[in-house]
């Protein structure tokens, strides 16, 4: 249990200096410290699916990040030999990739095989615990309730940042 | 006086004419899908993107300066920012109340009746306030942010 909230701990220490450091790339590296932190939360926490997609879309947000902030000194020296390598490296990923896929694929229940195991719960269940009678609307709001406050959140956040940046007070004036 | 008449901008005529029939039943069967979330299809996000969808239109049919003096930014921010704590207060006042975040704290009544289903109505009409006011806020920040970069 300690080891989240060391975690914890520096996912806010990352965050505080992502919002105070002067540098835009050590604002965008701090952000990346909060997102892999939480990456190893997930994966103390038993939740090694939720890891795999914050793992993705941490890796995809911080290059993102990295080409807004403006940094392109690396990007002259990128020759041939790095490309080589690059796809040398490509081809070992996606051996290794499907190497495991393929032992995955083998511990997989057969096509079609346990028909509504987890939906059959809701299914009986929804009704009788919580009186709705559109049963889709019993499982978004009674029994995966938290799911949806997460997208609310996420709706939230990006309201508010397309607020935020495309806001007229402020900008600056040519 | 409102706004919506005997004005130049936007569109012609029979947009306008158009527009002022359809806003209102389409407001309402809005928010009837919003209410009757826990008893047919829809629900909060449908109806919210519903009730959002005929603001667009107005905005769209009357021209931008004429629906602004009505349809304000701050309004819909408000609107989104209330239906997030509507959101929030239910999940915990479950939590005070049966001791985890969204315990159902009220009766689940006879199903099929439009007060039923706990808590569920009241998280539905959070969500819809809350997707009312996000997409009409970000369509509006969209267009102010066109208008004041072609001059």
């Amino acid at each position: 249990m300690w080891q989240i909230y060391a975690l914890a701990f520096l996912m806010i220490a990352g965050s505080l200096v992502a919002v105070h450091t002067k540098y835009l790339l050590s604002a965008v590296i701090s952000l990346a410290v909060v997102g892999l932190g939480l990456c190893v939360v997930f994966l103390y926490l038993q939740a090694p699916d939720c890891a795999i997609t914050q793992i993705v879309v941490e890796v995809i947000a911080l290059i993102i990040l990295i080409r807004a902030t403006g940094v392109e000194r690396d990007l002259l020296e990128i020759k041939g030999r790095r490309e080589v390598f690059a796809l040398v490296t490509v081809i070992l990923f996606i051996i290794v990739f499907a190497v495991f896929a393929f032992s995955a694929l083998t511990h997989l229940p057969e096509f079609g095989y346990p028909v509504m195991r987890v939906a059959e719960e809701y299914v009986v269940k929804g009704l009788r615990e919580t009186g709705a009678a559109n049963l889709v609307t019993a499982v978004l709001l009674d029994f995966r309730a938290y799911d949806t406050l997460g997208e609310a959140t996420v709706l939230f956040t990006a309201i508010l940042g397309s607020i935020i940046v495309l806001r007229e007070i402020g900008r600056k004036k040519k | 006086m409102s706004p919506f008449r005997e004005t130049k901008a936007g569109m012609t005529n029979i947009v306008k004419t158009i527009a002022k029939f359809v806003v209102p039943p389409v407001i309402i069967f809005g928010i009837y899908m919003i209410l009757h979330g826990h008893l047919t299809p829809g629900g909060g996000f449908p109806g919210g993107v519903i009730v959002a969808c005929t603001f667009i239109l107005l905005v769209l049919a009357f021209g931008k300066e004429v629906a602004f003096q009505k349809l304000k930014i701050s309004t819909a921010s408000v609107i989104e920012s209330a239906g997030a704590l509507v959101f929030l207060s239910v999940a915990l006042i479950g939590m005070a109340v049966g001791g985890w975040f969204f315990f159902n704290f009220l009766p689940v009544g006879f199903p099929l009746k439009i007060i039923s289903a706990g808590s569920i109505p009241f998280s539905n009409i959070g969500i819809g306030l809350k997707v009312m006011g996000g997409v009409f806020a970000v369509f509006l920040t969209l267009i102010m942010f066109r208008l004041t970069t072609k001059r």
